[in-house]
């Protein structure tokens, strides 16, 4: 049979051969032979592949007259479902779980007809990426527990592509809605972002749509307003506060009257932020960001736009030869980059399967040999993650200690004739330091790093990352902002820049992870900083506050917030779940969640993406830059009256910013057509339309228009393939499970017809060099191509060596991938998964300091008083600290800061 | 936690091995032959020393038929049910075993001396009807030879 | 009853046995150095390249004892040698013998150990690999005890370890005991097994001697196929082929069970006639039992009806004969046993065998496996046979990953068309007609007790 025959060069494959129909007939009736007749109660039915299968290969008479074998299942946590009777066997959920994501606590169990898929006992699934098993799983052994908990059939969703709003990343999903509640996600194929998987935080985030923390309404300080008569009042004052300026336009300048502020938002689209700064003028909108934050994402852009290292796509990662991660925490940060770069080291090319004749499709294959390779990862952060026990080595130490290893390796890329001129290796201890300064000083520049004496740990380490890097034609660095240190940033992009890159870039692609979905975007678009605004209102400058989509006591001292809100008479905030912000706000208008709006995002290495709108929200929920419409026209402004839809807001967009222009590009526009129809959400199968409101009225209301997508809230529509970025629902005609996708690929694996959706806002400029032709392919097996000669005089210099002090401790920010992003912290079966609020230490910290695992510590730290139970972090170096990010309920907090231990006499 | 001499025996056999988890199963075999059986606290105590997960110790464990999940008695039967001992009439040798402890394959008798349980062929098909108790081989068997090697179990 | 040894015949004659000691006890090393033993190791070491003893083998035209009789040195011939080669590569040689009837590798084993050592070495060293594994099944703890015992004295006479015999060759043998299953035995899944991963089968590519154990360069060899090796590399080519009455050449261990009055396993020139074997060897039938079938090697290998044991037992006669030699160790089906209740017996074994990977296996031997326990119980259907029929094609070769389930498809359907008679006739009856086993023609109508007194 063609499924157990090699292929080669020339072979014809007969699927409809006789016996080959029959074959597979026979696999179908054996698959059944234990299979449950459950298809009508079961939460696959209508997307399952055995079932598609079934019908297809015509299996209807059961001739297996035995018993079934039947088998006890587990509770595997919030996410997935656990129903073994409908196993076939297939090895999937294992290749995926234990192969891909790098699992332990799962396996396969027995053997024969009787094999057991799951965990010894019962217990939340560990893994991150859990949820894909969901569609991983041919059959409903694992399913989507949250959409269990509200069920509805898969054809009965009203789906759209949606992008992930829950971090950088901007993994493409599907989101479907049933009777105005968000059920589910899937993962949508993107080869160049997320490919065919997604992270457990992007599948089962989507609840905090339909949370009880969602603002459906407007709220008013006088309540009794309807939502126009809300935005009449609201306009009027935004007229006034903005007409006094007009006024005193070209007069002579006076002691300027209050005006607006604006402050945007990461986690709101670029066409929200941009109305808002079209409305409250350039100079007066603020990102929203925390200050810190935002020099490190601007700064981000920047070196991104600088280059020459470009952003790599997923494909980028995939062809590296070796990946050096620099002070991310990925499984946390950025869970679909921590799973590509898992998936990447387990079947990256080299040449060892090429010379056994192992072909790429061959994953087993590949896989075993990789395993037994030495490992290409090379992992330098703050504290121990879980992609430390693939690393070749780790290299854990304090965020300015990072940035010095990495500056210390670019210079050791060059000092065969080049100098060290900046970085040297980090020293822990005292002794060792001095040491080295001694040393500088002797040898001179060109001194080799491990030139003299017994060499110290450090330069031992130093020269093995030194080694592994010069060796390395097609490296990729991985960096972000995540542990809050500008140095790292610089060193990381600096040390790219001495890397060589994939031809014809000029230096090792640098992937630079930002926290939220449109951080990038953001920063794009640019804007002041939170604490300038804080000054203008301060000072009496700002008549309305406009905040939308933020909470800003994430972002600032709430000592701060609170006296911004006030200063700044009237606060307005817009925004679709309720925040702290709302508080001390005049109204709060109802905005549509990401589910309920079109808009673009911009992804942390630059990508615009399009995500369209799932469900119509009840009135007056609205998208954000429409409310900024309304209130322009209430204050009648020219900017934003004229934003009917919002293909308005990206022309406005794209004239005014031609850097920002291809964003309204990434996907058609509203007007257009595929042979004069739009796109439905619904499916062909959609169920029950004519009777859903039969209990209110038995006419069937008219679907509602969708202005600002060429998708319709209706099963009419064009039925074949859409164009990639408008794909609803992975459907061809008999595969209704997610095996269709193939159908929508060029080939299997390959990008989706006509091109993965997205396009990059940054390019580096493309530097022009000279690369020998053998260089030039594009296989990881060619030879080393030039060394871009990067000036090392260009190199940040290093910071100060970090330094345990006594009686302070450096605190670094923790990342949580259930717990540290906001929103998703609002769906219950993420915010169950959560750690509470803690300090970690290492443990020689915590000896010294007479802590205890659990027991609470009172620490102060920028001038907060915090009591938290200890949790030691043998991982952490000595002398610093960790503290959780972004926990509900905690404070903002600074990160890196230093933390004062109280002791308990009350003395710090 | 592993016993000293199981920690010695494990230990002697990781340099068989470039990987340390390659030995779990000898490892498993160990801490059976020291504890009667592999109860879900020896995995722990096994996945511990060696770093691996124990659902990885548990699969390969529950593939395997030499490795007991459950507790056995005092003795284990291993009575061949392969072909030549089929030829040879091992199902009168199994219903007379089975008559004379009063249980049925797969279980162990009340006062814990016996496990019965079948196995595959023992390459023992020169001397079938055969089978094992415990480490020892029992070939040519008959009622009257079953009942000598059974009484020689305390 | 048993015949286990061939003492006093010439080392020359029949290289396999000749060391085994007349007592009964294993062979020492000093009765394997008097029988010639380690010779061949020493030749090797001294004056042939590695690649000279892969010819040796080659020329010797010794094929896999295992079963399936590929090329012994074909096989390693594929391994990559030389300086460009892997630095690490792997012999393995495979004492799993699980298969239903088999039970040579253990009298080689049992009866000197050290055979296997020198032959394990000479692999070791024709591939230059550094280590080798024996992978022993869960059950011999007494080829476990004498081959440690073997491989100490071994390594004190310099034959393993640092620079054997003054060379510039090193190794170390160690035991691998298996946590128990058929599936072990097969060559991809033992290294999983040893590997202490999941014994499920490899696809191949990679090929074992490219990537195998821990994905380097592998050689798997069954205990007898490694046996073998000494005296070729001792003989030579040449003599060593004489020694068979066929092309095929050399001798190897015949063996028989089953209702006759010597059971055991004997070293015979390859080519004996399976009449040789069963009537001058094993001494014919017991009285009162006639022969009905031969399951000639193994239980992955067709029935041999009685009227044809002539048959010429290597492996291209037997192919030719359409039946398969397997591991040579024969099972004779005497006229008391119900052939139906033997092939449910055997199809049970393979479906409680099967590792649970490929779908035509674990799907289709359990249902097999249920249809003829219905048919021997007298539940079956005359269209069960067209069932079974069905079953033999979708578990037969090139539909399955691996060659469990097809072998199981060979006993079956060769018992389909060579007891056709006695299947119709269960279903006919609805029960089955034989008596217990065992049961001597006197003793026996052929209508039987009966439904109650059958088994
Ligand atoms: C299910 C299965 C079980 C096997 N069991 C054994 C076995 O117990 N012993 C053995 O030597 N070969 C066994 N084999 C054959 C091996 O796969 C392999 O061909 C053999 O060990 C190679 O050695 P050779 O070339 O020296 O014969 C088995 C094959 C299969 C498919
Ligand atoms: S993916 Fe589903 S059907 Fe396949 S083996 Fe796992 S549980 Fe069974
Ligand atoms: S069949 Fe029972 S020992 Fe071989």
């Amino acid at each position: 049979m063609a499924c157990l025959t090699r292929p080669r060069e020339g072979n014809r494959v007969a699927i409809s051969d006789e016996e080959a129909v029959r074959f597979r007939a026979t696999v179908i009736e054996l698959l059944m032979i234990s299979h449950p007749h459950d298809c009508p109660v079961c939460d696959e039915g209508g997307e399952c592949h055995l079932q598609d299968m079934t019908v297809m290969t015509g299996h209807v008479y059961r001739r297996y007259p035995y018993r079934k074998r039947t088998f006890e299942n587990h509770d595997l946590g919030p996410f997935v479902t656990h129903e073994m009777n409908r196993c076939i066997q297939c090895y999937r959920c294992l290749r995926f779980y234990v192969d891909y994501a790098g699992g332990h606590d799962f396996d396969a169990f027995g053997l024969r007809n009787e094999v057991y898929f799951g965990r010894l006992r019962d217990g939340a699934l560990d893994s991150e990426f859990s949820g894909n098993l969901v569609e991983v799983c041919p059959v409903g052994v694992f399913d989507d527990k949250t959409l269990a908990a509200h069920y509805t059939r898969k054809w009965d969703l009203q789906t759209a592509p949606a992008v992930c709003a829950f971090c950088g990343r901007g993994c493409n999903t599907i989101a479907g809605e049933r009777y105005g509640e968000l059920r589910r996600v899937l993962n949508r194929f993107n080869g160049e972002v997320n490919g065919y998987f997604l992270c457990d935080r992007g599948r089962y985030a989507y609840e905090s749509v339909n949370g009880a923390e969602r603002v459906r309404k407007p709220i008013v300080g006088l309540s009794g307003l309807s939502a126009s008569e809300l935005v009449r009042g609201l306009g009027a004052r935004l007229e006034s506060a903005l007409g006094e300026r007009r006024v005193a336009v070209g007069a002579r300048p006076r002691v300027a009257r209050p005006r607006p502020v604006g402050i945007g938002s990461p986690r709101a689209s670029l066409e929200a932020n941009f109305a808002l700064k079209r409305l409250v003028g350039a100079e007066r909108f603020f990102l929203g960001l925390a200050d810190g934050e935002q020099t490190l994402v601007e700064r981000a852009a920047e070196l991104l736009r600088e280059g020459p290292s470009p952003a790599p796509t997923l494909h980028d990662i995939e062809a590296a030869d070796l990946v050096l991660v620099l002070g991310e925490d990925l499984t946390n940060t950025a869970p679909m980059l921590d799973f590509s770069v898992r998936r990447w080291a387990r079947l990256r090319p080299t040449v060892a399967e090429e010379r056994l004749g192992i072909a790429r499709w061959n994953d087993a294959g590949v896989g075993a040999v990789k395993k037994e390779e030495p490992s290409a990862l090379w992992l330098a952060t703050t504290h121990a993650g879980k992609l430390d026990e693939i690393a070749a080595e780790t290299f854990h130490a304090a965020p300015d200690d990072l940035a010095r290893f990495a500056l210390a390796l670019a210079a050791a890329l060059d000092s065969k004739g080049g100098s060290r001129t900046a970085g040297e290796p980090p020293q822990k201890s005292r002794s060792a330091k001095a040491r080295s300064a001694k040393r500088s000083a002797a040898d001179g520049p060109s001194a080799s790093l491990t030139a003299d004496g017994p060499a110290s740990d450090g330069d031992a380490r130093l020269e093995r990352f030194a080694a592994a890097l010069r060796a390395a034609r097609r490296p990729v660095v991985i960096s972000g902002v995540s542990c809050g240190s500008l140095a790292l940033l610089e060193a990381a992009a600096a040390l790219a820049r001495a890397l060589p890159g994939p031809p014809p870039a000029a230096a090792a692609p640098l992937a630079l992870v930002v926290p939220e979905v449109n951080s990038m975007g953001l920063v794009l678009l640019g804007g002041g900083r939170l604490s300038e605004a804080f000054r203008l209102a301060a000072e009496g400058d700002v008549e309305v506050a406009l905040v939308i989509e933020n909470d800003l006591y994430r972002r600032a001292p709430a000592a701060q917030v609170e006296a911004f809100l006030k200063a700044s008479r009237t606060a307005i905030v817009i925004d679709h779940v309720k925040t702290a912000t709302m508080a001390a706000a005049a109204a709060v208008l109802p905005a549509a969640s990401w589910a309920e709006a079109t808009g673009t995002f911009v992804s942390h290495e630059g990508r615009a993406q399009r995500s369209f709108q799932v469900m119509v929200p009840p009135r007056p929920v609205q998208p954000t830059w429409r409310w900024l419409s309304a209130l322009a026209s209430a204050a009648r402004l020219p900017a934003g009256q004229n934003w009917l839809r919002l293909d308005d807001v990206l022309a406005e967009l794209a004239r005014e910013r031609p850097d920002l222009a291809p964003a309204a590009l990434v996907a058609p526009n509203a007007d257009a057509r595929v042979a004069d129809m739009k796109i439905p959400r619904q499916a062909s199968r959609y169920s029950g339309r004519t009777a859903m409101h039969a209990d209110v009225s038995v006419f069937e209301p008219t679907p509602p228009d969708d202005h600002d997508a060429p998708l319709s809230f209706s099963m009419e529509g064009y039925r074949d393939e859409p164009p990639a970025p408008l794909v609803t629902r992975f459907h061809a005609p008999r595969w209704n499970s997610v095996q269709a996708l193939n159908k929508f690929q060029q080939e299997v694996g390959g990008p989706l017809r006509g091109g993965d959706p997205g396009v990059r806002l940054i390019e580096p400029p493309a530097v022009p060099t000279s690369i020998p032709a053998a260089a030039q392919s594009s296989t990881a097996v060619t030879p080393s191509p030039p060394r871009p000669a990067a000036a090392p005089s260009s190199r940040p210099a290093p910071p100060p060596a970090f330094r345990p002090a006594l009686d302070r401790l450096l605190a670094v920010p923790l990342h949580h991938i259930y717990g540290s992003e906001e929103l998703s912290m609002l769906s219950p079966p993420v915010a169950g998964r959560a750690p509470a609020a803690y300090v970690a230490l290492n443990a020689l910290d915590a000896e010294r300091l007479g802590a205890r695992e659990g027991r609470p510590l009172k620490v102060t730290l920028d001038e907060l008083h915090l009591s938290l139970p200890v949790r030691i972090v043998a991982s952490l170096p000595e002398g610093v600290a960790g503290l959780p990010v972004g926990l509900p309920g905690q404070p903002f907090v600074a990160l890196p800061a230093e933390l004062e231990i109280e002791h308990e006499d009350g003395h710090a | 936690m592993l016993t000293d001499s199981e920690r010695r025996e494990i230990e002697a056999t990781l340099h068989h091995y470039p990987h340390r988890r390659s030995a779990a199963a000898g490892a498993m075999r160990t801490v059976q032959r020291h504890r009667g059986w592999l109860s879900d606290e020896a995995l722990a105590d096994i996945a511990g020393f060696l770093g691996v997960s124990v659902e990885e110790l548990d699969s390969r464990a529950t593939f395997a038929n030499m490795l007991f999940r459950r507790p056995v008695g005092r003795h284990v039967i291993l009575i061949c049910d392969s072909d030549c001992c089929y030829v040879m009439a091992y199902e009168q040798m199994r219903d007379h075993i089975a008559a004379r402890l009063g249980i049925g394959l797969g279980e162990t008798t009340p006062d814990g001396r016996f496990t019965f349980l079948p196995i595959v062929c023992l390459a023992q098909c020169d001397h079938a009807p055969a089978m094992q108790i415990d480490d020892d081989f029992h070939g040519d068997l008959t009622p009257e030879r079953i009942d000598q090697i059974l009484a020689s179990y305390d | 009853m048993t015949d286990r040894h061939t003492t006093g015949v010439s080392p020359d004659e029949r290289p396999l046995t000749a060391a085994f000691r007349a007592d009964g006890r294993p062979a020492n090393i000093a009765d394997y150095e008097a029988a010639g033993g380690y010779e061949a190791l020493r030749t090797a070491l001294r004056e042939l390249a590695p690649a000279e003893v892969t010819k040796l083998v080659s020329d010797s035209g010794l094929r896999g004892r295992g079963g399936a009789g590929f090329s012994t040195g074909g096989k390693w011939s594929h391994v990559p040698v030389g300086d460009m080669a892997p630095a690490i590569k792997y012999v393995v040689c495979n004492g799993d013998e699980m298969e239903p009837g088999s039970f040579k590798d253990r009298h080689l084993i049992e009866g000197n150990p050290h055979l296997l050592i020198e032959g394990m070495a000479l692999a070791c060293y024709a591939i230059q690999a550094r280590t080798g594994y024996i992978f022993l099944r869960a059950q011999y703890d007494k080829p476990y005890a004498l081959l440690t015992q073997a491989i100490a004295e071994a390594k004190a006479k310099g034959y393993l370890g640092e620079h054997i015999l003054g060379s510039g060759f090193s190794l170390e043998i160690y035991l691998h005991v298996s946590i128990g299953r058929y599936m072990c035995g097969e060559a991809s899944a033992m290294l999983n097994a040893l590997q202490s991963d999941r014994p499920n089968p490899r696809w191949r590519p990679p090929h074992m001697a490219s990537a195998g154990l821990w994905s380097r360069p592998t050689v798997v060899n069954n205990v007898e196929s490694l046996c073998c090796v000494p005296p070729i590399v001792r003989l030579g080519p040449e003599r060593w082929k004489s020694l068979g009455l066929t092309d095929e050449g050399g001798t190897r261990m015949y063996g028989v069970s089953g209702r006759v009055n010597r059971t055991g396993a004997w070293e015979l020139p390859v080519g004996t006639p399976m009449r040789e074997v069963i009537e001058q060897h094993a001494g014919g039938m017991r009285d009162g039992f006639a022969l009905r079938a031969v399951l000639p090697g193994g239980a992955s290998t067709p029935f041999v009806p009685a009227e044809a044991i002539d048959v010429i037992m290597d492996f291209d006669h037997m192919k030719e004969a359409g039946y398969s030699l397997g591991t040579g160790t024969a099972l004779l089906v005497d006229d008391s046993v119900c052939p139906i209740g033997l092939v449910r017996n055997l199809v049970r074994f393979f479906a409680q065998e099967s590792c649970g990977w490929c779908t035509p296996c674990w799907g289709g031997l359990p249902w097999a496996a249920d249809v003829l326990n219905d048919i021997e119980e007298g539940r079956g259907r005359l269209s069960d046979l067209d069932l079974l029929e069905e079953q033999c094609w979708f578990m037969g070769e090139d539909m399955c990953f691996c060659d469990l389930a097809p072998s199981a498809t060979k006993p079956l359907g060769a018992a389909l068309k060579l007891f056709r008679d006695d299947f119709e006739r269960h279903i006919r009856e609805e029960r089955c007609s034989y008596g217990p086993v065992g049961q001597p023609a006197g003793q026996r109508s052929l209508r039987g007790p009966g439904p109650d007194g059958g088994h």
